[in-house]
């Protein structure tokens, strides 16, 4: 049986999905900005921020709304739970693609330290770990979702590599520190990154089983083995 | 670390989490009170109920859910034998365990198994009869005819019903002059003042207004300290609030039967959930 107010539980999910999408194109236009100097294109990430604010306080506004007026229970209780969640974790991503087209900006001046090959290998991790964290949302995919909270550790060990490798270069090369620096950052931006993901994804195995897989270090480390 | 005194053991970790306590509602563990097995029961040729099976925990609340029809309030009032006095109704297999005895055995007689399994009805229904009297009516049948044994226990019900401060200077009042809610409650006192073991509620709030409705929640929560009590209603937020335990019926089956919390959070069956969430139909 559908309900009068069910048209508002999805204009919610489609809220979401749709921040979803935009957090995902403000990553990759960053990064794009940052791989081929495009200042323009940096400052246009950077303008686009505010849609993921607004879209943040749109989605709270409604989930306080919904469980004021239509006390929700079971699986709509939850989706309104994680929707809140969800959508700060993107609002949050959104930041952290800011943060790195304004390092963008910063590094398009000057030449480059070495060849971009770490930075969007974990840029495309990232990404995909967002989009399978959306997907399984959609999809209400647990096993899925565990596997995106896995490969949170690929992304973690590419930054620990990253930061030994310009910590050497700002050793022996003293010149480069700062733009090792902002290679430090925007390394530590897409790792925060993946950790948005990994959020939304367990945050997705709630809405789906009811289940708190939240700091389960046993669980990330299984991904090692596979 | 088992054997250390309290004081070295705060001393030596300062921060250490408190043990953690089980949950109020915490069901688990319970004992069984009643056993339903198996229990297929007819209005005549019709049957109302097939194949219930579900242990209610002593002393907690057990709320039935379901919409009209479903079979709630004929298997509430199958655990005191309520249907016996209804033409044609037949247990026709399975059987009810209260305390291991079986209330439809041969040596079971169905008045001594009533002032056990007390019940409250949807329509207040107090005698036509003074509060006072409407509380001892039992007693009276029983032979007590002590004045002291009975005003005890006219208070010690009443205030167990949270009535007693309401009513105590008009106790020779008719109970037919009580509001609605304090209709509900002296009822609920009448049942108490017998001192069963189990109190069946039948949609006890229906027709009452939510600060009588709250009233008589509260009420529930004071009384789970020393009755079992099984409530049927069609406010999921009642069951919600008030009850451990909560059973969804549909069309004389028990579709799933869980801790409260799990029904709300997490129901298993899909047609709880839709049931649950307003979606059903």
């Amino acid at each position: 049986m559908k309900r009068y107010f069910d048209s508002e539980l999805e204009t919610f999910r489609s809220d979401l999905l749709r921040m979803g999408e935009v957090a995902v194109r403000q990553v990759r236009d960053a990064l794009q900005a940052l791989v081929t100097g495009d200042v323009k294109l940096a400052e246009r990430v950077i303008a686009a921020d505010d849609e993921l604010d607004d879209l943040e306080k749109a989605i709270d506004t409604e989930a306080i709304r919904y469980m004021n007026l239509r006390a929700p229970v079971a699986t709509e209780l939850r989706l309104v739970i994680v929707g809140m969640k969800a959508s700060h974790d993107l609002e949050r991503v959104g930041d952290e693609a800011t943060n790195i087209a304004k390092r963008a900006i910063r590094l398009a001046g000057e030449p480059p330290l070495k060849p971009y090959v770490d930075i969007p290998r974990m840029a495309t991790i990232s990404i995909e770990m967002l989009r399978a964290a959306l997907d399984c949302f959609i999809h209400a995919d647990s096993a899925k979702a565990i596997e995106v909270v896995k490969r949170d550790l690929e992304v973690d060990a590419i930054n620990r590599q990253l930061y030994r490798e310009l910590s050497s270069y700002m050793v022996e090369q003293p010149g480069t520190i700062t733009r090792a620096l902002e290679l430090m950052f925007i390394s530590k931006s897409l790792e925060r990154i993946a950790d948005h993901a990994t959020n939304i994804a367990e945050e997705t195995v709630f809405l789906s089983d009811a289940q708190d897989i939240r700091h389960e270090q046993s669980l990330k480390k299984s991904g090692l083995t596979t | 670390m088992e054997n250390t005194s309290p004081a070295s053991a705060s001393s030596s970790r300062p921060l250490a989490t408190p043990p953690r306590v089980a949950r109020q509602d915490d069901t688990a563990a319970l004992p069984t009170l009643i056993d339903v097995k198996g229990l297929d029961f007819y209005y005549g040729a019709k049957q109302a109920l097939f194949d219930i099976n579900i242990a209610i925990p002593d002393r907690r609340v057990t709320a039935f859910i379901g919409p009209s029809g479903c079979g709630k309030s004929t298997l509430l009032r199958c655990l005191n034998r309520m249907n016996d006095l209804i033409d044609g109704t037949a247990v026709k297999r399975g059987e009810i365990k209260i305390r291991d005895i079986d209330i439809y055995g041969p040596s079971v007689d169905p008045i001594e198994l009533r002032k056990r399994v007390g019940m409250v009805f949807q329509k207040s229904n107090p005698f036509p009869k003074s509060i006072y009297e409407n509380i001892i009516y039992g007693l009276r049948i029983q032979g007590v005819k002590s004045k002291t044994k009975l005003d005890e226990v006219v208070e010690k019900s009443l205030r167990g019903a949270a009535l007693w401060d309401e009513v105590k200077d008009r106790l020779h009042e008719s109970g037919l002059s009580l509001s609605g809610g304090q209709q509900q409650r002296l009822c609920i006192a009448r049942t108490i003042a017998v001192a069963p073991e189990v109190i069946l509620m039948d949609e006890p709030c229906s027709a009452l207004d939510p600060i009588a409705t709250a009233k008589v929640e509260e009420l529930i929560h004071e009384l789970k300290k020393q009755f079992t009590i099984i409530i049927v209603t069609h406010s999921m937020q009642q069951a919600a609030r008030c009850s451990d335990r909560t059973a969804f019926f549909y069309m004389g089956k028990l579709i799933e039967f869980d801790e409260t919390h799990n029904i709300f959070m997490n129901p298993k069956n899909p047609q709880t959930e839709a049931y649950v969430s307003g979606r059903f139909g």
